[in-house]
């Protein structure tokens, strides 16, 4: 059948770009840097003794063919190597970072979707009344600034001045347990969520604003009016879905950004998520750990795109004939 | 018996370059059972007429006038009024090949909305009822949960008929129902909907630029440029032997084959319509008229009588009666 | 009736006998500009934009002779006090040199505005010319550019960037390169849509059928129309190079030599501006950057109007 055909062929394609991302990953690592070992002794300051030990244990001294398939035989297996700072897995230091960032990204996409949509809406359909002219110049305006710094402008106001949040950080105390934890969590996430959801609801918004705007003039929503329906009613079986499809599509392919958004977000709220240890790698120029988020957030990227793909075709019966 | 009424029917766009008079005072009248053919090139007023009995223009549009459906005047309804007499009182068929039909929803659903809407069956009824419908129009039944894409242009066409009668109006307006057609197609679609009207005992206008169509379908016709109506009779009497010089010109681009006229002398109209915003002086036809003369700028001539049933705004018809100006074109 | 250039010219456009068709060609497109120029007027949000970016282009050109170089010079400065609020003698405060901000800020206008440009430059001339290869050509250069361009999309640029920028190390050149190398991806999509649509033109298929080759098509027939598209996304993505800079700067990996409003905002937030609140010398370089980006945005838009009637409001 047409929809698990177009089912089969868009997972195909995920995975082969997902193999894609390894074979970057590993170019970019050992075949880019004109020596992949002096790169590492000058970024660990290690001795000659330890830079030697080094390039047996990580392999560096073997032909480049049998170096990648030891490469993609570890990563399959979830080893993505090891730190080089403090000699843990990377897995293990990434799987204590995860959390926090779902919690915080996937919080902030759900708020900045809903509402970004719901004021794209809600401004396309009355074009040019005083809800739309504002909601379009601070959609604008958002959209020109740079996360970092709103997040910021956020804290120094709410926190610094008003005093109404804490100044960072995921907890106050190790010590609160059950409801009050999750209260005092939700107190230190309020600030980075809300500076990553006001980061990308502009953007939304304008996509959704103009998409409902040019399906408004198409023939069919004429039609639903012509039979009596109700405006609303107009708007919300004919007008908007058929406006959601383009716009979706954009929200998903956006995720990849929201995830960068997310990484100097967590930096600035010093959010102990796998942004901010990120940041503290290329500090540090710990690159296996580097290689193992890049990997991490394009597999997330793409695994989202996927998710897209397949909701595009649930919602639109056209495409899934192809 | 009227089932549509317009009287001194004036419609002004408003864009952002200044107000688009596009309609210039209409009055048409529409009987029970009748089908008034409306024709004219593009941006001649006619579809700014179909879109005003519903009042679906945009908002901010200014319309004046009466607009009388069985006796009410659409452009006095409140809201409730005018939602409930949409589709029920009258309906319009739009061009379905092109995007009229919504493109994610099944069309069965489409038509079982206009009836839900209504109120005038629940559930279960109205979707035998669609079925019902389909199959007036000559489409199967099961086509109910098929969507807008997996029908052709002739198909969708049939479904934008069959969702223009499901309400029982009183008339029906047919916009260019068989323009984006091909020529096989497009006679089947007319075949249907000559049927149907006979059948239903409908009322309806048929809009089109393509008098040939007219003539196989209409009862009368009304010729419309720039904005109001400068011809209208009895359709067969109208096309073959026209008054006005642009009804003369119009229907000589369309040649019958047969028809000895068109053997000799192939037509065209040279020019473009006039710019609503900058009407000619005098008679708006003038610049194009092959027969026009001196009074020609100077007055704008009123519908005259031109015989039994026949009214054609043109100075010669006023001067000469009725069929000197069609010898004059010719 | 939208306004559209002048179409062929008239009789009266041959001048002096044997004008040729090159003269021609270069009145017509003189007047397509004025008509151009004439829209955009109207559009306020752009005329906005333009003055405001007028601005800070002579601000940055300007810079060197407005600002006195001892203002932010280390050694000059090792003695004026660090962390200063705003006062007569530095309108913003010093940052934690004892450099003044202000100073800062007008001369970090150059490598802000130069890298965005610059970046926007390398970025459009490999979007555009992948995307029209690719729309060209088609069959299996499309295949093979397009898979690539996907992928480029599909992978977070912050990722990439990082991932660059480790390796290639930090100077003014890589985080040029870093950013075309994220950014070209979006404009070749664009750029292959619109190529594929002017190739189906029917004056592309005349040009075609009367013998013209590959390169007289390309350069005279696709580029003159793909142009337009190409020139208003690239204003609306040296925006976004800009904003990519900062978050650069901020990630620790920008040129540590240089000066941009980036730099500014990490250099300040490293320090502690945050907790010591030291909001003149955090928020000044932001304003510059929401002013810049807003302004190229709406230029952008408004010339997207302008070159791309279709999607001109009523």
């Amino acid at each position: 059948m047409g929809s698990q055909r177009y089912l089969l062929r868009k997972v195909l394609h995920a995975l082969l770009t997902l193999l894609f991302v390894l074979f970057a990953n590993f170019v970019l690592f050992r075949i880019l840097p004109s020596d992949p070992v002096q790169l590492l002794a000058r970024s660990q300051h290690l001795s000659a003794e330890d830079v030697a030990e080094q390039i047996s244990s990580l392999g560096l001294d073997k032909p480049i063919p049998e170096q990648f398939v030891v490469y993609i035989r570890q990563t399959l297996t979830g080893d993505l190597g090891v730190s080089l700072r403090s000699g843990v897995a990377v897995t293990e230091l990434i799987g204590e970072r995860v959390g926090p960032t779902i919690l915080l990204v996937g919080v902030a996409t759900i708020l900045s979707t809903l509402f970004g949509l719901w004021i794209g809406i809600r401004g396309g359909w009355r074009r040019g009344s005083a809800f739309d002219t504002s909601s379009l110049y601070s959609s604008l305006v958002l959209y020109s600034m740079p996360e970092g710094w709103l997040g910021m402008i956020l804290l120094l106001f709410f926190a610094g001045v008003l005093g109404l949040f804490p100044a960072g950080g995921y907890s106050s105390s190790q010590t609160i347990t059950g409801f009050a934890h999750v209260v005092d969590v939700a107190n230190h996430m309020f600030l980075p969520c809300l500076t990553l959801t006001l980061g990308y609801i502009g953007e939304y918004a304008i996509v959704m604003r103009s998409s409902l705007i040019e399906v408004m003039n198409e023939d069919f929503v004429m039609t639903a009016r012509a039979k009596g329906v109700r405006d609303v009613m107009v708007r919300r079986r004919h007008a908007v879905p058929n406006a959601l499809l383009p716009t979706l599509t954009l929200v998903f392919l956006s995720f990849g950004f929201v995830l960068g958004g997310a990484i100097i977000v967590e930096t600035v709220f010093s959010w102990p998520g796998l942004g901010q240890r990120t940041v503290t790698a290329i500090g540090q120029r710990d690159y296996p750990f580097i290689q193992g988020a890049f990997l991490l957030l394009s597999a997330s990227v793409i695994v989202f795109n996927l998710i897209a793909d397949i909701l595009y075709g649930y919602l639109d019966p056209r495409v899934r004939e192809s | 018996m009227t089932v549509l009424s317009l009287r001194d029917l004036r419609i002004t766009y408003r864009t952002q370059s200044g107000d688009v008079p596009a309609v210039r005072g209409v009055d048409l009248e529409v009987a029970k059972g009748e089908v008034v053919g409306l024709a004219g090139e593009s941006g001649c007023g006619k579809s700014t007429i179909a879109g005003s009995v519903l009042r679906l223009l945009p908002a901010g549009t200014r319309v004046e006038g009466e607009i009388l459906l069985d006796g009410e005047d659409v452009l006095a309804m409140k809201p409730g009024r005018l939602r409930a007499v949409r589709w029920a009182g009258a309906s319009i068929i739009f061009q379905g090949a092109m995007h009229g039909l919504n493109p994610v929803r099944r069309v069965g659903e489409q038509i079982e909305e206009a009836i839900l809407v209504h109120g005038q069956s629940k559930e279960r009824e109205a979707r035998a009822r669609v079925g019902a419908l389909l199959e007036q129009v000559g489409l199967p039944a099961r086509r109910i949960d098929d969507y807008p894409h997996e029908l052709s242009g002739g198909q969708k066409q049939r479904v934008m008929i069959a969702m223009a009668l499901s309400c029982n109006p009183s008339v029906v307006i047919a916009d260019e129902p068989t323009t984006a057609l091909d020529v096989m197609v497009q006679a089947q679609v007319l075949r249907l909907m000559k049927e149907l009207q006979r059948d239903l005992g409908l009322a309806m206008i048929f809009i089109t630029h393509d008098l040939s169509v007219l003539v196989e379908v209409a009862d009368r016709l009304a010729i419309m440029y720039a904005g109001r109506i400068v011809e209208e009779g009895p359709a067969e009497r109208v096309f073959h032997q026209p008054v006005h010089p642009y009804t003369g010109a119009l229907a000589a681009a369309f040649p019958e084959v047969g028809d000895q006229r068109f053997r000799h002398k192939p037509s065209g109209l040279g020019g473009d319509p006039p710019d609503p915003q900058h009407l000619p002086t005098g008679c708006s036809f003038h610049p194009r008229c092959p027969v026009a003369f001196e009074d020609c700028p100077t007055i704008d001539p009123p519908l005259f009588d031109a015989g039994p049933a026949r009214r054609a705004a043109c100075l010669l018809v006023e001067r000469s009666g009725d069929q000197t100006a069609a010898e004059v074109a010719r | 009736m939208a306004t559209a250039a002048p179409e062929a010219p008239t009789p009266a456009d041959h001048g002096p006998a044997g004008k040729g068709h090159r003269a021609i060609a270069r009145t017509r497109r003189s007047r397509a500009f004025l008509s151009y120029w004439r829209t955009f007027r109207r559009n306020k949000q752009g005329m906005v934009g333009l003055i405001v970016l007028t601005f800070f282009v002579l601000l940055a050109l300007f810079a060197p002779a407005l600002v006195d170089e001892s203002r932010f010079d280390l050694l000059a400065t090792a003695t004026e006090p660090a962390f200063q609020p705003p006062s007569a003698s530095h309108w913003l405060g010093t940052d934690q040199f004892g450099r003044d901000v202000l100073s800062l800020l007008m001369y970090g206008s150059r490598i802000s505005l130069l890298v965005g440009v610059v970046a926007t430059i390398v970025t459009m001339l490999i979007g555009s010319f992948v995307g029209i290869a690719a729309g060209y050509y088609g069959r299996k250069v499309d295949t093979v550019l397009s898979a690539l361009t996907n992928w480029f999309l599909v992978i977070p640029w912050i990722a990439l960037a990082i991932v660059l920028a480790s390796i290639l190390g930090r100077s003014l050149f890589n985080i040029i390169l870093v950013i075309a190398i994220t950014s070209w991806a979006g404009t070749a999509r664009l750029v292959r849509a619109q190529t594929l649509t002017v190739k189906e033109r029917p004056y592309v298929e005349r040009a075609r059928a009367l013998g013209a080759g590959d390169w007289h098509l390309v350069t005279r027939h696709i580029l003159p129309n793909v142009f337009p598209v190409i020139f208003a996304n690239t204003v609306l993505t040296v925006a976004l190079s800009i904003l990519s800079e900062t978050t650069l700067a901020f990630l620790g990996l920008g040129d540590p030599n240089s000066i941009s409003w980036g730099v500014m905002i990490q250099e300040a937030f490293y320090s502690g501006a945050l907790s010591s609140g030291w909001w003149w010398w955090l928020i000044p370089p932001g304003i510059a950057i929401v002013c810049v980006t807003l302004s190229f945005t709406m230029c952008g838009y408004a010339l997207d109007e302008v070159l791309n009637p279709k999607l001109r409001s009523r």
